[in-house]
């Protein structure tokens, strides 16, 4: 069995096999195989190839740039997504801004170990896919699945523009698959994870799970509730989303951001103004609360959305 | 390993003072149409700098790269910029290699080497690190890169990151630092604690010049000794020339700020002027040869800037308004 953080490991492995233009740079992820194990083996594989870097986020994303310039395929890890940020300027101001500004593309792929994990807390547990969507000129992805954490990896080596892979942590382990695949829905595709008529949920990441979870349990009161994978944040997929609306007439959606101008409120921004009148109900969205992510196991039980608040306010929607 | 550095001759320093000229003509011509109201967004100048400017520029071979920052129009010149793209982007001309999308100073051709800076002081350091990085990788051998900063920028976290991951790496890197006294209004008294801005470079094991900025024929050597010594596997090399901006931060400052002890001080020279006397003093040419170079610089220039006025501004109907490459990643969502 394969698990996400496997697949990882393994889609890198085989971009630097088949693309002498691919590196990878971040911290710890030489011969110590990274903070994870992203990246277990891959420097002994690939001498020269896999390199450690210094504790430096806007060093490594500022190389990053310049080596895509110079026609190579950085793959950069942060640690933690939450470490991004010391970054943040080199991603939103210089590689987001290079191609409109240059005509000169930038290929890079910078994977952020993203959201929450038991006991992670405020500084290992972040979301911010938002953030980096909000800036034009950026790719950002969130797989929720074994297949498209591979698949997707290595199509975003193959884009010419930059691109931000959120990676669950949660994911990491516990999510297993049988083999790897050979086609994928192409990035700016969503998946019709569930198939339903009652309601949409509409979700990305480790929510998906969730989310599915429940739908499951609302099949015991009779409904059946579409789940749509978004897969990637930016290009979002609009299209899917109100086709699946259409086909239930209410919107649920769920992220483990944070509410205050999100994904969830950026869908139904698009939903309320393209496909009003497809809703039979107020579109609705659940979200984590708006703190820090706290430490403590039970409070980040709690902060977060599950499958039990997830299925409660389905509930809600539902009866509307 | 500096025994086998060239010594700078005379055709050098005539080549660099010619560059020095058409930079400094350029640049009046530039504050004069500010002044005028006819470019768009701000000017800033490197008048005072161009001696240290040039000297980089010139001295790079193609295939190096430079990111040039602020005051280095002289090197950008010296690179292989134009004239004529200079005045399209500051007078937003649809035909400039920036297309309108950006201006002034932000300008460059990356294919080329000539990366174009981003506002954000510090950013560039990392990003020619890593084209170096990504040269190696490739196998190349024999490329430098060079990168320009003032005294202020040297406080900003990418300068530390990006020196100490060169030097980690031990890259070809030349930082150039114009300590021109102020970054905007700020002295230098409230900008570092160190005695001098060069002792940085052994807490970042890199090779360390001092140079004076107000000598173009110091300037040129020392560049060319801390560019040789980057080529020859050396590592990153940092360069610290001490000068003065002779004009405002840009054309909207009036520099009120200026300590007039610092004007007359000996970093208060101005290099053209310097470089001219030292032409005519060594019998190269003569003051009326001199003069006859800037009549005709001027005529060019100012040739050149009316056929840009000219020219047809970026028509924002026409614009793709594509910031990434691949059209299926556009947001078709955009509001219109
Ligand atoms: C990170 C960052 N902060 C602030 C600014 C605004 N800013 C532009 S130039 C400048 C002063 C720069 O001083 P220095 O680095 O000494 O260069 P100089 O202008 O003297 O050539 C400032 C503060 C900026 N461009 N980047």
């Amino acid at each position: 069995m394969i698990t996400y953080l496997e697949a990882i490991r393994l889609a890198q492995q085989k971009a630097l096999a088949t693309d002498a233009r691919v590196f990878l740079y971040g911290q710890d992820i030489g011969s110590f195989g990274g903070a994870f194990k992203a990246t277990k083996n891959l420097a002994a594989e690939f001498p020269g190839r896999v390199l450690d870097a210094p504790l430096s986020e806007d060093a490594i994303i500022g190389m990053a740039i310049g080596a895509a310039i110079e026609g190579a395929r950085p793959i950069v890890e942060m640690q933690f997504a939450d470490f991004s940020t010391c970054g943040l300027n080199q991603i939103v101001n210089h590689a987001a801004t290079l191609f409109y500004r240059t005509n000169v593309p930038c290929p890079i792929v910078v994977r952020l170990p993203s959201g929450g994990t038991s006991g992670g807390g405020p500084f290992h547990s972040q979301s911010l896919e938002a953030i980096y969507a909000h800036w034009p000129g950026l790719v950002v992805v969130t797989p929720a699945t074994v297949e498209d954490a591979y698949s997707m990896l290595l199509e975003a080596v193959n884009i010419d523009d930059p691109v931000i892979f959120c990676e669950h942590k949660f994911l990491y382990y516990h999510l297993k698959a049988e083999k790897l695949p050979d086609t994928a829905l192409p990035i700016g595709k969503a998946r019709i994870a569930r198939a339903g008529r009652d309601a949409t949920i509409v979700t990305h990441g480790a929510m998906l799970h969730e989310s599915l979870a429940a739908a499951l349990e609302l099949t015991e009161d009779g409904y059946e509730i579409e789940v749509v994978d978004l897969r990637s944040v930016k290009p979002l997929d609009t299209d899917t989303i109100l086709a699946s609306v259409a086909r239930t007439g209410r919107l649920l959606c769920v992220s483990e951001e944070w509410p205050w101008g999100g994904v969830t409120a950026e869908v139904l921004a698009r939903v309320s103004s393209e496909g009003f009148g497809l809703l039979d109900a107020a579109p609705m969205r659940v979200n984590a609360k708006d703190t820090p992510v706290p430490y403590h196991p039970d409070l980040w039980a709690a902060h977060r959305p599950t499958a039990s608040t997830i299925a409660a306010a389905a509930r809600r929607l539902l009866q509307i | 390993m500096s025994k086998k550095i060239a010594p700078v001759t005379q055709s050098d320093f005539i080549k660099a003072y010619r560059l020095m000229l058409t930079s400094r003509v350029l640049e009046e011509k530039l504050a004069g149409l500010y002044r005028a109201g006819m470019i768009k967004g701000g000017v800033f100048l490197g008048r005072g700098q161009e001696a240290l400017s040039v000297s980089v520029g010139i001295q790079l071979r193609r295939g190096d790269i430079f990111a040039p920052l602020i005051r280095d129009q002289c090197g950008r010149l010296a690179f292989g910029d134009s004239v004529l793209d200079t005045l399209r982007t500051y007078l937003g001309s649809q035909l400039g290699s920036m297309r309108g999308r950006d201006g002034n100073i932000h300008r460059g051709r990356p294919r080329d080497g000539y990366y174009a800076m981003i506002s954000h002081l510090g950013a560039m350091i990392p990003a020619v690190t890593g084209a170096l990085l990504a040269r190696r990788l490739k196998g190349e051998q024999g490329v430098v890169g060079a990168t320009c900063i003032g005294e202020g920028g040297t406080s900003t976290g990418a300068f530390h990151e990006g020196l100490n991951a060169a030097a980690v790496e031990k890259l070809p890197l030349i930082v150039v630092v114009a300590n021109n006294q102020y970054a905007y209004s700020t002295p230098n008294s409230r900008q570092y604690a160190c005695t001098d801005l060069i002792d940085k470079a052994i807490g970042y094991g890199v090779g360390s010049h001092k140079a004076d900025g107000t000598s173009l024929l110091d300037c040129l050597q020392t560049l060319r000794n801390a560019i040789h010594t980057a080529r020859e596997g050396g590592g990153p090399q940092l360069v610290v020339a001490d000068l003065l901006r002779l004009v405002g931060h840009g054309e909207h400052d009036d520099f009120a700020y200026l300590d007039p002890k610092l004007k007359k001080s000996a970093i208060g020279s101005d290099c053209v002027l310097s470089a001219e006397k030292h032409i005519i003093e060594n019998g190269w040419h003569t003051a009326e040869e001199l003069a006859a170079w800037r009549r005709e610089t001027e005529e060019e220039i100012n040739a050149t800037a009316d056929r840009v006025r000219r020219e047809p501004s970026p028509d924002p109907s026409e614009d793709d308004w594509a910031a990434l490459s691949r059209p299926e990643y556009r947001e078709q969502y955009a509001a219109s």
